[in-house]
């Protein structure tokens, strides 16, 4: 699975990116973590406030860090 | 009356604490509040805890009420509207929205991407460091409300003037390429649950938390040596209430300084408690905290040079001129 962290280097995407790897633990799947952190990609996504999660090319979240548990959902 | 004043200085000048940290410092550290270094000490804690506390709950409440407005809302509030209106609306918003420059960038792309015009972005870009909330409080608390007040008024007028300059000036041709390249897809702004609005407010806390608190340490900590140690004659000497420069230059020292605006409030107080002129000092607090050279550095990737100057000539007048009219009226304040 393909996942991008979307962001300029803020300190709360590094936090999404590690309940991510979280969530991927626990739910026992392998993922690939991308940083994307050039601002021209981060638009390409309509992200408007970061961190953002994309999810094999699809926005998931944009602007919050969500619960672990919705995390889950979302990499499902 | 008698309520409301008392609602005042315990939660947020939080007398009780002074207090309490008076008597820790006179009977633990063995220093009497009276002398130099007792004073210094008492000061450090004091102001130290209490912009931690107050910080540390108006952030929360602010993010609060800041999750019902995501970028993609606001844009579609300003969106609909044009004039002097959109540029007022666009301060005021800019007064509810993020604290990190970090952020303001992408946000400058949706906005100028979706075809809002370039004023009104700026409007909101101008007001949205230099105003919000949190630092309207802790003024409120450090000086008094009507300072926070007329400080609020200054700040979004001048985003507001700032915005109506910039539009006139048709500075459209000098926003990067790539910002209007792609048109983005407009996204339905996200319908949060109460559990995830208290999740954002908590993860703002901790990021603004962790962010700012070496500034607060070091304001406060400079506060405490303007406070006690440097001569008043020398402060007063160099940005006293006499001398015709002080606002400029203060303003000038203040623009490529990167600091949040909780640890520069401590140095403005020690600055008015030295004799330095309200204005002056809120001229580098507001220098300070609109304009830094790592925020143009940021904005530099979005807009050409001749906006860059613009703006950051814009506001820095904007500034000046609002120190000297809080220099000229102090008395009303204080």
């Amino acid at each position: 699975m393909e996942v991008k962290i979307l962001g300029t280097g803020c300190p709360k995407c590094k936090k999404l990116t590690e309940v991510t790897e979280q969530a991927a633990k626990e739910l026992g799947i392998e993922i690939s973590i991308e940083k994307v952190t050039d601002l021209e990609k981060i638009i390409s996504y309509s992200v408007m406030s970061t961190p953002a999660l994309v999810v094999n090319g699809v926005l998931k979240v944009a602007g919050r860090i969500p619960s672990i548990d919705d995390l889950k959902k979302m990499l499902v | 009356m008698e309520i409301f004043k008392w609602l005042n200085s315990q939660l947020l000048r939080m007398d009780w604490l002074s207090e309490l940290v008076k008597i820790l410092v006179e009977n633990i550290f063995q220093l009497e509040t009276s002398k130099q270094l007792g004073a210094s000490v008492h000061f450090f804690i004091y102001d130290v805890i209490k912009i931690f506390i107050l910080l540390s709950v108006l952030i929360f409440v602010i993010s609060w009420i800041q999750s019902y407005f995501p970028p993609e809302r606001t844009k579609k509030i300003l969106g609909n509207m044009t004039g002097i209106k959109a540029k007022l609306m666009g301060a005021l918003l800019g007064t509810i929205t993020p604290f990190c420059s970090c952020s303001s960038i992408p946000l400058f792309i949706g906005f100028t991407n979706a075809g809002l015009p370039i004023g009104v972005t700026f409007a909101f870009l101008i007001s949205s460091p230099l105003v919000d909330l949190a630092s309207v409080i802790l003024l409120a608390s450090i000086f008094n409300w009507p300072i926070a007040i007329a400080y609020v008024i200054t700040g979004i007028i001048l985003a507001v003037i700032g915005g109506v300059i910039i539009s006139n000036a048709q500075m459209e041709k000098y926003i990067e390429g790539f910002v209007l390249k792609n048109k983005m897809a407009s996204i339905e702004p996200e319908k949060l649950s109460p559990e995830e609005r208290y999740r954002y407010a908590l993860d703002q806390v901790q990021d603004v938390f962790k962010r700012v608190w070496p500034y607060v340490l070091i304001g406060v900590g400079i506060g405490a040596l303007i406070h006690n140690w440097i001569p008043e004659s020398f402060i007063t000497g160099m940005i006293g209430k006499n001398h015709w420069w002080s606002v400029l230059v203060a303003t000038l020292m203040g623009v490529p300084m990167y600091a949040d605006i909780f640890g520069t409030l401590p140095i403005a107080e020690a600055l008015v408690n030295k004799g330095v002129g309200l204005g002056t000092a809120l001229a580098f607090m507001m220098a300070v905290t609109a304009l830094s050279l790592p925020s143009l550095i940021m904005l530099k990737k979005v807009v050409k040079t001749p906006l860059l100057v613009l703006f950051t000539g814009i506001v820095t007048a904007g500034i000046i001129i609002i120190g000297y009219l809080f220099n000229s009226f102090d008395y009303l304040f204080i």
